[in-house]
Formats: C-alpha cells, structure tokens, sequence
C-alpha cells in the first residue's frame, strides 16, 4: 500500500492540520508516514499545500511528481495539481471554490460540497473535516477508528471536546461525496 | 509502536533531542525555516526541568558568541539559524575552530544569495566543508536525511565536537526541517554536572584550582612561530578525523552501472529516482555522504572504477560534485544536477537528468 496525495487550498481553510490528521492515522496504523508543507507565506491567505504520504515500506521521497489523490480547495490549486494527478487516480474538489470542470478524462473526478455543508452544520471549521470523509469514502487508506485517533493526537487536550463535531462532519462527507467522473 | 514514537518536524526532533542529551544551553535567533527548534524549546521549557537554558539572543552574532562563551567552560552548547543567519555566525565559528571549541550549529538552508528565499536549499555546502569563516579550518559536518537522524545527529554531533575538541554542524534543509516523520526520540541523559566536565574537559574555564596553571581559551596567538605550531597541531587533528569519522550509506550499489551521490534531501528523491530508473532496466545506486567532512573519498575513488558514470544531485549549482570529481579524480565522468533558488528537485526530474547526462 503506498498513498501519495497532495491537499491544496487556501490558507485559512485546513489544509495542512488536515494533512497531520491523515498522517497521524495512518502512523496509528502502523504505517509509515511524512507530511511535507510548501510552508511559508502561504499560511495566511495564499495558496498552501500539503504532500502526505502514507505506506507499507519505508518512504523514499517526501517530494513526488505524481499523486494517488489530489485534493483541490480553489482554483489555483487545480491549475497546479490537475496534470500531476496519476492516470487512473482521483481528483476531489470543493464546488464552492471551481469555476471550471476538470478537463483530463483519464481520472476519476469527485465533488464534495463541503463550503455548502460547513455553513449549513454552522461551522465553517469542520470543512475541512467534511472533506477528509469524502476521501476516506472514495479511498479508505486508513480506517475511521484510527482517524479519531489521529484527531485526537493531533488536536491538543483542550479542544478535545470538538472530537464529536468532527466525527460528525467527516460522516457527513463520507455521505455527501459524490463521483463526477469515471477515468477512461 | 512504542511510546517513544511520535510524529514530527525535523526541526522540532532537534530541540527534543538536544534536550534529551542533555545539552546545557541553546542560544539562538529565530529565522524561517528553522524557527520550530526555538520555538519547540520555549515550549518545552527544559530550564524548569533538565535546567538547560535556552535564550533568544539580540542577534545571530550575539548568539554565537554566547555558544563560544559555554563552549570554553565545557558545557554542551548549541545554536541553529538558516542560511542568512549562518553567514553572521562565521565570525564566531572561525573563531571557535581556532580555539578548539566543541559546540554544535544547526544549519537548516534555505535559497541564497541575499537574503534569498526561505525554500529549501543545499546552496552553503562550499561555506559549510570549504571554511565559511577565515583561516585553514574544517567543520564537522553531518548531514541528516530524515527526522530520525536530524534526533539522531544532534548527540553525535557532540559527541564527535568533544572528541576532537572542535566545533560541528549538522548541514540540513528546509524539507528535512519542515516535515514530519516518525521518530523515535533518543534515550535521556542528565546533564553533566559540573565534576564531571572538570574530569572530561581538563582545558575547560571552570576557574582554576591549586593544583594546575590557568586555563586559557582563546584563537589568538601574535607570535607566528607558536601560530604556525597552533596550525599544525589542527591539521593533524584533521588527518585524524578524516582517517577515523567518515560515514556514508550505499544503497542498491553491488549491481549498478550507475552511481547517484547526493546527500540530505536531495538523497531522498535520489531513493525514489533509483526506483523509476530501474523500472526502465537503468542499474542505479546511490552513495550518501553522511559525513560532509570528513569527506568519503575513498570510497567514491574505488566506485570510479566500477561504475560508467556518476551523477550528484545537490540543490545548488553545482558544490558537492567538485569534491567527487576529486575522488574520482578522471577516471569516469562525473555530471551534476541541480535545482536552483529553493525549487527542490522532483524523482522524474533526476530520472531525466541521469538520462541525459550519464546514460549513454
């Protein structure tokens, strides 16, 4: 098992601690794991991005060319990350922040409308959170038990009473995923 | 898993280390994109626990000459900084050489010249191996590829700066500082108290007793006939260090036509580059230099007459394959790719460079 995937978007919107999360499930696992931030100015308001990488063997490179999933939250994140999806892998984006429909056949498209669900459960902060579910649903690398886990390591001890919320939320995006494209 | 295992930055597995080592003092001035050692030290605050001290410094000048001061009284001390900061410092380790001080300085890089980029680099390999400050002088240089030697690095980096009495660095990068891996934290240690730094470092300023002349620590001596004693004394050291120190890694070395050199972050992508290239029949290893210097000479020589090519991968334009064209000195060819600015090179890109340049 070997899972490259990059999560991009805006600062601001949860994409690095969404990546720790990740990682720290997968290290619950027993898996190998890294997380590399393009860290820097983009931490407020720019475009930030994370590659976590999670496997079986010991990991080589921290930095791919390549990935299993990418997770696009704007638009310059899928003008950057769009040809570096593998032929066969998965794309998942947020409808809120995609004005265009992706344009390579070769991979499998998915929608999670997380902006939209994260106002209606009246907390913008589990969005990220919505959008973790749809990608354990679409690619369940590391099972949810172990993702609470993970959150729970992640997250420190004082806000340990929003583990629920987030439990919640990433349920919510498990259902709420939807696929838009079959790879070709 | 064990307890000890945990998830994180490289840089903050140095300040956890350095801790745990028993490290007596860190002086330091906070940059990007090394500012989590500092920071993870604040946080820990060790000064209420092992009672290591850890101050931010005015600056990264101040800051050196403070790890100079602990130095000459024997304590573990240590500093970090990227790559700006690293050129204010050359002062003090020039200075720290000449007076055979043990210390450790961190330096994870980021893009130069200038004030530059704060994205990784490998650009201040020549600064770090070639002298950085003035006078005929080396730095033990230890370059970590992964967090788990980032801890791993910080106990022998001292161990060998006490051994020889002279100051080390571990040469890192803005990946390896900013990504986290599992580690597994080294052992505790409790700091050394006072007698046991009297026992171990007989030179050490700790205030004179009855029983010995004064201890003086200092790099300047005007009488030119003791200064050239003084020299020759530190490059007999050197041979030492370079005959007994060197470290490397070979990986998938015994059936390759081809050899990578490439250390730090750049032997990483070196790791999955091998796995590319030998998916298209291309028989690639790679020689890490874990020791910058002491410099793996030999073994890159014997591999010169082995191997049809060689490529180094560095993060800079071209450092580290001068010291390996030494090595093999002529035998085979031996090209360079690099990124340049803090761009970090990718696998496909190294693939395509080995193609190119080596592969005939």
């Amino acid at each position: 098992m070997l899972q490259e995937i990059v999560i991009s978007g805006f600062g601001g919107q949860g994409v690095l601690s969404m990546g720790k999360i990740l990682a720290y499930s997968g290290m619950m696992e027993e898996k190998e794991v890294s997380w590399f931030p393009a860290y820097g100015p983009e931490q407020r308001g720019g475009t930030a991005n994370v590659t976590v990488i999670i496997s079986n063997e010991p990991i080589s490179s921290p930095v791919v060319n390549q990935f299993d999933v990418a997770i696009v939250l704007n638009q310059p994140s899928l003008e950057k990350f769009e040809s570096r999806v593998k032929p066969g892998g998965a794309l998942i984006y947020d409808g809120y922040g995609i004005h265009r429909k992706v344009e390579r056949k070769d991979i499998n498209v998915y929608r999670v409308n997380a902006m939209d669900e994260s106002m209606k459960m009246d907390n913008s902060r589990v969005f990220n959170m919505i959008i973790l579910g749809g990608l354990l649903k679409i690619s369940p690398m590391v099972a949810l038990e172990n993702v609470m886990k993970g959150l729970k390591e992640s997250l420190p001890e004082r806000h340990h009473k929003l583990l629920p919320m987030n439990e919640a939320a990433i349920l919510r995006g498990m259902e709420l995923v939807e696929q838009e494209q079959q790879a070709e | 898993m064990s307890e000890e295992t945990v998830l994180m930055k490289g840089n903050e597995a140095i300040a956890h280390a350095a801790i745990r080592y028993g490290v007596d003092g860190y002086f330091g001035y906070p940059i990007t994109p090394q500012s989590e050692i500092i920071e993870t030290l604040m946080e820990t605050a060790p000064w209420k626990t092992t009672g290591m001290v850890v101050l931010q410094a005015e600056s990264e000048v101040a800051a050196i000459n403070m790890v100079y001061g602990g130095a000459a009284c024997g304590k573990y001390a240590m500093t970090s900084s990227s790559s700006p900061g690293i050129s204010l410092k050359q002062e003090g380790i020039s200075y720290m050489a000449g007076a055979e001080l043990p210390a450790l300085i961190v330096n994870v890089q980021r893009g130069g010249p200038g004030l530059g980029t704060i994205q990784p680099s490998q650009a201040d390999y020549f600064q770090t191996v070639k002298g950085g400050g003035h006078g005929d002088y080396k730095l033990i240089t230890l370059a970590p590829n992964s967090v788990q030697e980032m801890a791993d690095f910080v106990g022998l980096a001292f161990d060998l700066a006490f051994k020889y009495r002279n100051p080390a660095m571990i040469l890192t990068d803005g990946v390896i500082g900013q990504m986290m891996e599992k580690v597994k934290l080294p052992a505790w240690r409790r700091r050394r108290t006072e007698q046991e730094i009297r026992e171990q470092c007989p030179w050490a300023t700790l205030g004179k007793t009855a029983d010995r002349k004064p201890n003086i620590i200092t790099s300047l001596e005007l009488d030119s006939a003791a200064m050239e004693k003084n020299n020759e004394r530190f490059q007999a050291k050197y041979r030492v260090v370079e005959a007994t120190e060197v470290r490397y890694e070979e990986v998938k070395c015994n059936d390759a036509d081809y050899l990578l050199v490439a250390f730090g972050s750049a032997a990483r992508i070196c790791l999955k580059a091998i796995d590319l290239a030998r998916k298209e029949g291309i028989k690639v290893g790679l020689l890490r230099p874990i020791t910058l210097w002491p410099f793996p000479t030999e073994i890159l020589h014997a591999y010169g007459g082995k191997m049809k090519g060689m490529l180094t991968v560095e993060l800079n334009a071209g450092q580290m394959v001068e010291d390996v064209r030494l090595a093999v000195n002529g035998q085979i060819p031996v090209a360079h790719y690099g990124r340049l600015g803090g761009i970090v090179p990718t696998p496909d890109g190294v693939l395509a460079a080995l193609k190119e340049k080596v592969v005939h």
